[in-house]
């Protein structure tokens, strides 16, 4: 049995349906996230788990035990709210207390169970600070460390790292994931940062519209969306929609407007005639001045038209003589690739019919 | 040169904008404070005013008796301590009745709060006078008010009571004149609030009163202690409502200073009181905010 289940949960916000029958099934001891734009209903699914929004249809039950008579402060969960939300009038002791005290804790275990929590959170010799004396990052743990003080069976982060700065947000992934793992509890994560889900998670409900589009392990979401949704929101993504023009042994051919036939490798046995469409990463495909001879199951012409230069990799937008838009990503630590392509050149470039995803529109 | 004159020209600002209002306070404030302790210390004159400075032997009159009579007889104490009874009760009702008002108008909608304010501050528009009337007319005898009270005392056998000309008429009015000095400060920090905090403490464990003693609450006390002195300075003060609404009985310092000043004419001892009602009043509101801040700071070495 999950630990957490929701059954065709439902919002609506006047004529606005911000959560639309979603089904989800959550483990213990997972690190689940919930990603989507703003506005496709995460956070509000998040808060009916917390129980500050009741659902309007659906049911949300812990441990079988549906949760519609239990308000927040009965529930087992906590949250980690975006502005922290640490009570300014107490110390950092005061805060992690808080819970402690509100679950009725007797007064002498109270100071070891908030030293305990600290060392978890690595603040150990902060407890008499006050919440703005500290540091985005600090502040961030004390909520944590408030949040798991109590030891909850499952813990709400709702986009905790999102008013860190970059280079503290990769530190604090890795602390949450350390955190996660040592704690054992389970974790449901929102927000609308692609790399972080797929950095953090177990398994990602990525979410658009009120509704759940897919449920998998990051590298599934990745490598195998189920929509064209999925697949441009989670990273660089080339799509290419057309009619499928033959299918033969696991190749299914698609005649791409502007592009030409693009083969792909599925299992599906669409039929010739229908609309469909193939996701391809920039990393996938290789880009050179001339590919020679060898035989390719996709091979494109064209003129590199912009560049964008990030360091480790270079994504080239190229214009194939059809016309059409590709982007190509290159890594710029292969040896052998010590020339950059300008605006202007001529590049061939080449994919594997394994290499690009097929979705069905 | 260039910054020093641009500095110099800062400094020139700085006073033509803080220049006016400390004059203004200077004329207004200071000086009368000065002029009315050095009244304090001299002879009240034979009809109403003061003595000469110099009496006729050439001697300078300054003296203490003014202050001697304050403490040594007991009327005037007794006056002081029933004024501070009454400011006290006049604050803790106007408290306890303009935190759930200020809280209700701080949740509402956007579009509501301006109006609910505007109704708060409505009494502002009709003077001051006409509405220390227009209580004596719903408190009269023949008023709607002291019929059906003093009917339903009969009922019970007890006997009709006034309900103006009473303390009970005077403290109606004080908390009525001063509720808007606390709902005010009271909104506009309660508006302040951060509604993730009460979400924060509910989710980890707090329901409605817990929320309320050990967020809201202590949240709000700069709000509190600056309502409280805004309604218990001028209420230990006030003279028109105790003259206008209260028996022969509810003689509050402020009266008697009145009093002294334009019926007894005796300057020296109405400077006195009021010296004595400013130090108090200064005092009062010195420890309230003492006590505020170790409040604060006690409560959250408690939490630790």
């Amino acid at each position: 049995m999950p630990l957490l289940e929701l059954r065709q949960v439902t919002r609506r916000f006047g004529d606005f349906t911000a959560v639309d029958h979603v089904d989800l099934a959550i483990d213990a001891g997972e690190f689940f996230t919930l990603l989507g734009p703003s506005g496709c209903g995460k956070t509000t699914l998040l808060r009916m788990i917390a129980g500050f929004e009741q659902p309007d249809e659906g049911q949300v039950l812990l441990d079988g035990v549906d949760l519609a008579d239990s308000p927040p402060e009965a529930r087992p969960v906590r949250t980690v709210f975006q502005s922290y939300a640490l009570f300014p009038h107490m110390s950092v002791e005061g805060n992690v207390a808080f819970p402690l005290q509100m679950a009725k804790t007797p007064a002498r275990e109270i100071p070891k169970r908030v030293a305990e929590a600290l060392e978890d959170v690595r603040l150990t010799g902060f407890g008499r600070r006050y919440p703005h004396e500290l540091s985005g990052g600090q502040r961030q743990r004390v909520a944590i460390a408030r949040a798991l003080v109590t030891h909850p069976t499952m813990l709400l982060l709702d986009e905790p790292l999102a008013a860190l700065d970059a280079k503290l947000r990769e530190e604090m992934q890795i602390e949450l994931i350390n955190l996660q793992k040592q704690a054992g509890i389970t974790f449901v994560y929102v927000t609308h940062d692609q790399t972080e889900a797929l950095a953090l998670s177990h398994r990602i409900a990525v979410m658009n519209r009120g509704n759940v589009e897919q449920v998998d392990e990051p590298s599934k979401v990745y490598r195998f969306p189920k929509s064209r949704f999925v697949a441009d929101f989670i990273g660089q993504c080339n799509l290419f929609s057309g009619t499928v023009a033959a299918r033969d042994g696991g190749i299914v051919s698609i005649a791409v407007d502007a592009l030409g036939t693009v083969r792909v490798a599925t299992p599906s046995t669409i039929a010739p005639g229908t609309r469909a469409s193939i996701a391809l990463r920039p990393e996938q495909i290789r880009i050179g001045a001339s590919q020679g001879d060898t035989a390719s199951d996709n091979r494109f012409r064209g003129t590199v038209s912009d560049l964008l230069y990030m360091g480790d990799v270079t994504v080239y937008r190229v214009r194939t003589d059809g016309g059409a838009e590709v982007e190509a990503l290159l890594a710029n630590s292969q040896t052998g690739r010590a020339k950059f392509f300008e605006p202007g050149d001529a590049v061939e470039m080449d994919w594997p019919a394994a290499a690009g995803h097929f979705i069905e529109d | 040169m260039a910054t020093g004159a641009r500095e110099a020209a800062q400094a020139r600002g700085k006073w033509l904008v803080s220049g006016p209002p400390i004059l203004y306070l200077l004329v207004f404030f200071a000086a009368p404070t000065l002029i009315m302790a050095a009244a304090s210390l001299r002879t009240p004159g034979e009809f109403g005013g003061l003595a000469p400075l110099v009496d006729e032997a050439g001697k300078l009159d300054l003296n203490f008796d003014s202050f001697a009579r304050f403490f040594t007889e007991p009327v005037y104490l007794e006056v002081f301590v029933k004024s501070v009874i009454f400011a006290t009760a006049t604050t803790v009702l106007c408290l306890l009745i303009a935190y759930p008002l200020a809280s209700v108008i701080a949740t509402s909608p956007k579009r509501v709060r301006s109006l609910l304010l505007l109704l708060v501050i409505l009494p502002f528009w009709s003077n001051f006078l006409i509405r220390i009337y227009a209580w004596m007319i719903i408190l009269g005898p023949n008023a709607a008010l002291a019929r059906g009270v003093n009917g339903m005392l009969a009922w019970f056998g007890a006997g009709p009571v006034p309900l103006l000309f009473s303390s009970f008429a005077v403290l109606v009015c004080l908390v009525y004149v001063h509720l808007p000095f606390m709902v005010l400060p009271l909104y506009a920090n309660l508006e302040k609030h951060d509604p993730a905090l009460l979400d924060a403490a509910q989710d980890l464990g707090a329901h409605a009163w817990q929320r309320f003693w050990r967020i809201t609450f202590p949240l709000s006390l700069p709000g509190v202690y600056a309502g409280a002195a805004l309604v218990f300075i001028p209420a230990l003060g006030i003279f028109a409502i105790p003259d206008l609404l209260g028996g022969p009985n509810d003689t509050l310092i402020g009266n008697l200073i009145k009093q002294q000043f334009l019926e007894t004419r005796d300057w020296p001892f109405g400077s006195v009181l009021s010296i004595v009602l400013t130090v108090a009043a200064l005092a009062l509101a010195g420890l309230a905010a003492w006590f505020g801040q170790r409040a604060t700071r006690a409560r959250a070495l408690v939490d630790a």
